[in-house]
């Protein structure tokens, strides 16, 4: 079974308990519509397991075929570099269907950041030494496509609709 | 289910179409490592997202002076269409006539459903087998396992003093 060889740190975006029980890690592509539907899992994953369950997300963008991916990925390190990755991460998977640099671009104005940082950095590549160490850390790690998980740093083999990462996630807290 | 080969083995050489009018043996590769992908079907979601992890990945292939071809019972025509759509940079072998010929060779084919296993081989610059995996049909391997054999593969040249580059022998 494949497992996870970066651990978490600091560096990470994490969200839900911040020392949670359960450490799930996503790595994840934005324009990938299966990444769009966890989205919504993982949302709701949380809500379910609370302060018990950690989320991380890092980056994993196919770029031959996603060619928004690699800047909607930078773009969201450039909101996190202002502590906005969130608010970001959460505004590109809830109108995947429009992502293009525009909507990024966009995107940046509403949480309030300046838009022509965010285009000078994208066209400077800023952040992708961030994306490319995410992606080079879940090839080494086993990942295998869009999305893949890690629950303690094992990977998660089935079905990643709700109820089976709910169920992998349980059974994982119940054998603490 | 059989064993697929294992290390030590001499590769079975092949030919086979990578496209409709182009044929590609494994004798081309003597010389680099080569990285045999033997998968069950073009199109499948999870293949799909097997073959776009190698095409992500052939930059770091390419660090160990690697070649990796995908292998499947799809005939070139539906490879042609499949690597067009998936923008896919290394090439696509077709198994298919006879059907699974090569992957019956390799111990890498499922009879009861006609297509090959999930199996993958790290073949040396001589054309031996130095590392071989099959994955749980359902389960994509992705590339973690190929690269620590690399890395291996690497190290024993390097040890054995048979590094191209001067200067690397042990």
């Amino acid at each position: 079974m494949a497992e996870l060889k970066v651990p978490v740190t600091a560096a990470d975006h994490a969200r839900g308990g911040a020392n949670g029980q359960v450490v799930l890690v996503e790595y994840g592509d934005y324009e990938c519509p299966y990444c769009r539907l966890a989205h919504v899992q993982v949302m709701q994953l949380g809500r379910h397991f609370g302060d018990d369950l950690t989320y991380v997300f890092r980056h994993f963008p196919l770029t031959e075929i996603h060619p928004f991916a690699e800047p909607a990925a930078e773009a969201a390190e450039f909101a996190g570099a202002q502590g906005r990755f969130w608010d970001m991460h959460d505004a590109i998977y809830a109108h995947q269907e429009q992502l293009s640099l525009l909507f990024l671009m966009g995107a940046a104005r509403a949480l309030g950041l300046s838009e022509r940082t965010l285009e000078v950095a994208l066209e400077a590549h800023t952040y992708a030494p961030k994306v490319a160490q995410d992606f080079r850390g879940g090839i080494r790690s086993g990942v295998n496509g869009t999305p893949t998980f890690f629950i303690n740093g094992h990977r998660h083999d089935g079905p990643f609709d709700y109820q089976h990462l709910a169920d992998a996630i349980q059974s994982v807290r119940s054998g603490l | 289910m059989g064993q697929v080969l294992a290390p030590g083995v001499t590769a079975p050489d092949f030919t086979l179409h990578v496209t409709p009018d182009q044929t590609l043996s494994l004798s081309d590769l003597r010389g680099r490592p080569a990285i045999l992908a033997f998968y069950p079907a073009d199109w499948s979601p999870v293949c799909g997202d097997q073959m776009a992890v190698y095409n992500q990945v052939l930059p770091e292939f390419r660090e160990h002076d690697a070649e990796v071809v995908g292998i499947s019972v799809d005939s070139a025509w539906c490879h042609q269409a499949f690597a067009e759509t998936r923008h896919l940079h290394f090439p696509l072998l077709a198994d298919f006539e006879p059907k699974g010929a090569i992957a019956r060779q390799y111990g890498a084919y499922r009879d009861g459903e006609g297509v090959c296993e999930r199996a993958l081989f790290v073949v040396d610059r001589d054309g031996i087998i130095f590392w071989s995996y099959r994955s749980p049909i359902a389960v994509n391997p992705g590339a973690d396992g190929i690269l620590d054999a690399l890395d291996r593969l690497e190290k024993q040249e390097n040890s054995d003093g048979r590094a191209q580059s001067a200067g690397n022998g042990g």
